[in-house]
């Protein structure tokens, strides 16, 4: 790939900023007045000397210039931390093919550790963002709350069991699985790691199991593989981010015990299981909690998409005070609240709530893998070969046979059962990574060999992302993994889709069997009659079947807005008129009409015909579809039509009142002609034009009548 | 026993419905217990109050069409191999089976026999196409009561100009393929049943 030297110097351009603003970064940078009136020069690499900044009493000049940056320091550097991030982004995108080949995560790993390699060479220490609070209060909830919020619901509840299934079970499984084994390995003396007790290793073992779906799901995506994948993929790593961190405060705790006995064992199972659902439970009541104010919201809503924030860092709050899973509770949360709220909230609420987010989600991801690299370069590693590449190995193994077995399992219940390439894809999308390395770098001090877990997590990590992120792509392709078709929307497919689901439905009650549909039409039954009379404020239960129809009408609308945006002028081609004027009576000249044309007053509001609109929206594509490009009667009647949509519809500006003349005009000279060629035109367009007509008559008397 | 021994099921039955529909001797057997539930007459044969006495067959929007589909035209009787093979329509379709020679002909659970079933809950008089009038019946059905009949009709307008391809305003079997080739029918259409 040549890249001429245009492509390449915004780039290296950009490359250089990053370099010379990651210089700044990491140092401190002194302050002080300076005593005369020449600007002073800041060398930003320069040790930092606490200097008073309060001039001594004695000193009476007043400074000209001064610089105070202790004041302003914490703020200024995490702002640019993440607008260091956030170009690192903009700066992938430059080009397009690298985003397609290489997962954003190992680009930002990358420049993550470029900035750490500037760093530790200059000595610098990174600022400490990876602390336990920094993490688990700041940046995990937006994180997770994204993954929440835009959970597609729908193939999520179809496909709950086998998410949990392969959430809980199989990161249990892994956990167990891969502190087993290294316990095992530590037993073998050549390694040296004869220290590290089980407990260890299980705590260990549980941080590497975390796997993270950012990649994976942008590969999914882009390949289209098919809904189940996807959505167990997605939920499996959002539900196993929940169980991780119970497991390793499980182990945590553990770990810190001398001896372990059964009973402990039996209670920090039980533990674990109300951790869950207390999570789930909690989740659920802030998702209705919050649904219910925004029925509230009607006046202030400005404030709409704070409440929603509100809320759900809340939930996140109170379930880490009450030490039940945090992660379950807001991601449950999002899921219950999305539903109502999207309904309650104006327009505008939604789009801020969906943007805001997704960029506070993004902007936490980054800086997490960003720091990732840094990190790696920075801090002191504990380096053991042995230990650390079987983790690595035991990390992928286990996650293979994990879903291997799991899957056998869980098959016969499902209806898709999932063949061996979707297992595949399952068990080669397990990518680590910044709970991982969260956890990994949040481990308590009193763990002996915490070094040299850190390490290994980021080996682990390191390895799945840059190595697997990249090939996984091309290896699914190779395989040809089942796919979905992302068709567009249309109101067959729901009309048709809907009518299957009941018929399966019936069907199913028939056999006398239970299914997902039972319990999704009890729900569906108890929302209507219940929750949605509380929770929504105008409850108007409105078909989903409507919705997409309205949905779709407003987007052909803006279609047509869009087509003819380029092709507006005050009067039609004189072509197509010329055409009238050869087949018609005599015409009166345009020079004439205009000339007597009478101006405006501006309150020219049209009748609010919604009929007549929404007709001529619906026939708009079969009108186009019939009518023929180059014949007289197609140009014409296209050029009418598209005028006479655009002006009634759409238009109420004053410069077009020209072209609103000439449009009953022509109407009535085509009328006599067009009503012969074709009733549907003569149908709706005397409507429309008729409108305009009125309107301009009423203001103006019967100058023009013909 | 007496009159209840011709409505027992015999091996011989079991095996001629598994070839035809694909279903395992467990599921029939299961199956066949249902059936006999259904029976009230005890007759053998389901007739259509049987199948309207199940309470949520009731209630489901296009209950009376689905017992209709059962029975196959003109007849007001099901017997036990007509009920299986309506039933075999929704068996999930195995990865082994699409690569299958079919020999025997299309088997029941194929992508075209579940449109195929889809395509005659909308069209009642069989004539092969789904008229405007048919579909107003259907969404009314599916939608509710909260609709004008206007808004309806333009809901029903549309599906037809977008599914219609040439221009009869009735969409035919072929063009309700062709609109949903995209859906995953395979997985809609189908019913894990139980063993």
């Amino acid at each position: 790939m040549v890249l001429n030297f245009n492509e390449r110097s915004p780039f290296t351009y950009l490359m250089c900023v990053i370099c010379i603003a990651s210089l700044g970064y990491g140092a401190n940078v002194m302050a002080f007045e300076p005593t005369s009136t020449s600007p002073s020069k800041l060398p930003p690499w320069s040790q930092v000397e606490d200097t008073d900044p309060d001039p001594d009493p004695g000193e009476t000049t007043q400074a000209v210039f001064t610089l105070n940056y202790p004041r302003i320091q914490i703020p200024f550097e995490i702002t640019l931390w993440v607008l260091l991030a956030s170009f690192a982004k903009i700066g992938f995108h430059v080009y397009h093919k690298i985003t397609v080949w290489v997962p954003e995560s190992c680009l930002l790993i990358s420049i993550g550790l470029i900035v750490g390699g500037i760093m530790h060479s200059l000595h610098e220490k990174p600022p400490a963002v990876l602390t336990s609070n920094a993490f688990f209060l700041y940046m995990l909830p937006p994180i997770v709350l994204d993954s929440g919020y835009f959970m597609p619901t729908r193939p999520f509840f179809e496909n709950f069991g086998t998410v949990l299934w392969f959430a809980v079970v199989g990161t249990l499984w892994n956990s167990i699985g891969i502190g087993i084994s290294l316990f095992a390995i530590c037993q073998i003396e050549v390694f040296g790691v004869q220290d590290i007790t089980l407990q260890e290793n299980f705590l260990f073992a549980s941080i590497i199991s975390a796997v993270e779906p950012v990649a994976v799901l942008t590969v999914f995506e882009d390949i289209s593989v098919h809904e189940q994948l996807y959505i167990v993929v997605f939920g499996e790593c959002l539900f196993n981010d929940a169980v991780t961190v119970v497991l390793y405060n499980l182990f945590n705790h553990v770990a810190a015990l001398e001896v372990v006995e059964a009973g402990d064992v039996f209670l920090d199972i039980g533990h674990f299981f109300v951790v869950g659902l207390g999570g789930t439970i909690f989740g659920a009541l802030f998702g209705f909690v919050t649904a219910f104010t925004t029925r509230f919201t009607g006046k202030v809503r400005e404030i709409e998409p704070l409440i929603i924030f509100l809320y759900s860092y809340l939930a996140y709050l109170i379930a880490e005070l009450l030490a039940i899973s945090s992660i379950m509770a807001i991601v449950i949360c999002a899921l219950t609240m999305k539903y109502y709220v999207e309904e309650n909230v104006s327009q505008r609420s939604c789009t801020t709530i969906r943007h805001v987010i997704k960029m506070v989600g993004s902007v936490s991801e980054t800086l997490i893998f960003f720091f990732l690299g840094v990190v790696t370069i920075t801090t002191e590693h504990e380096w053991n070969w042995g230990y650390i590449l079987f983790a690595l190995l035991f990390a992928l193994l286990w996650r293979g046979l994990g879903i291997l077995v799991l899957t056998q399992i869980i098959n016969p219940f499902r209806t898709i059962p999932f063949n061996f390439k979707d297992q595949f894809g399952l068990a080669y999308g397990g990518l680590r990574g910044a709970v991982s390395f969260a956890l990994a770098f949040t481990l308590p001090d009193s763990i002996g060999r915490k070094d040299l877990f850190i390490t290994g997590t980021i080996v682990v990590i390191i390895f799945t992302v840059f190595i697997q992120g990249i090939t996984i792509r091309p290896l699914l392709k190779l395989m040809n993994v089942r796919k979905t078709n992302r068709n567009q929307e249309t109101i067959n497919d729901e009309i048709h889709k809907r009518l299957m689901e009941h018929t399966v439905a019936g069907i199913e009650d028939l056999c006398g069997q239970w299914s997902h549909y039972y319990w999704k039409d009890k729900f569906m039954k108890f929302n209507n009659r219940i929750l949605r009379k509380i929770l929504i404020r105008d409850n108007h239960p409105e078909s989903s079947i409507v919705a997409l129809y309205k949905k779709l009408e407003l987007q052909n609308a803006m279609e047509v807005l869009d087509q003819m945006s380029g092709d507006i002028s005050a009067a039609p081609s004189l072509i197509s008129l010329q055409y009238v004027s050869s087949i018609s009576r005599p015409v009166l000249l345009f020079s004439e009409v205009f000339e007597t044309t009478v101006s405006y007053t501006n309150k020219h509001t049209l009748p609010d015909d919604i009929t007549a609109r929404e007709i001529l929206m619906r026939r708009h594509t079969s009108l186009r579809r019939s009518l023929r490009a180059g014949s007289f009667h197609g140009t014409v009647c296209n050029t009418i039509y598209m005028r006479a949509l655009i002006y009634t519809g759409y238009r109420k500006t004053k410069k077009n009142a020209k072209s609103y003349i000439i449009i009953y005009i022509i109407y009535t000279l085509l009328n006599m002609e067009m009503r012969v060629f074709d009733p549907f035109l003569a149908l709706f367009l005397p409507e429309c034009c008729k409108n305009v007509a009125e309107v301009f008559l009423s203001a103006h008397g019967p100058k023009f009548e013909l | 026993m007496g009159s209840r021994a011709s409505s027992l099921l015999r091996e011989e039955d079991i095996e001629e419905i598994k070839k035809e529909t694909g279903f395992s001797h467990s599921q029939i057997t299961r199956l066949y217990s249902r059936f006999h539930s259904l029976d009230k007459g005890e007759n053998g044969a389901l007739s259509r109050e049987d199948f309207q006495r199940i309470p949520e067959l009731a209630i489901n929007p296009l209950g009376d069409r689905i017992i209709n589909a059962f029975f196959p035209e003109g007849e007001d009787q099901v017997n036990f191999r007509g009920f299986m093979r309506t039933l075999a329509h929704f068996r999930p379709v195995e990865d082994n089976e699409k690569n299958k020679d079919l020999t025997s002909g299309e088997p029941l659970n194929s992508r075209t026999n579940k449109l195929h079933f889809a395509f005659q809950l909308y069209d009642l008089d069989r004539d092969d196409k789904i008229s405007r009038d048919e579909l107003l019946q259907v969404l009314r059905m599916m939608v509710g009561v909260n609709i004008s009949d206007e808004q309806l009709g333009s809901i029903a307008d549309r599906t037809i100009q977008e599914a219609d391809t040439n221009g009869d305003m009735c969409i035919s079997f072929s063009e309700f393929t062709k609109v949903l080739e995209k859906v995953d029918v395979e997985q809609k259409m189908s019913i894990r049943f139980l063993h």
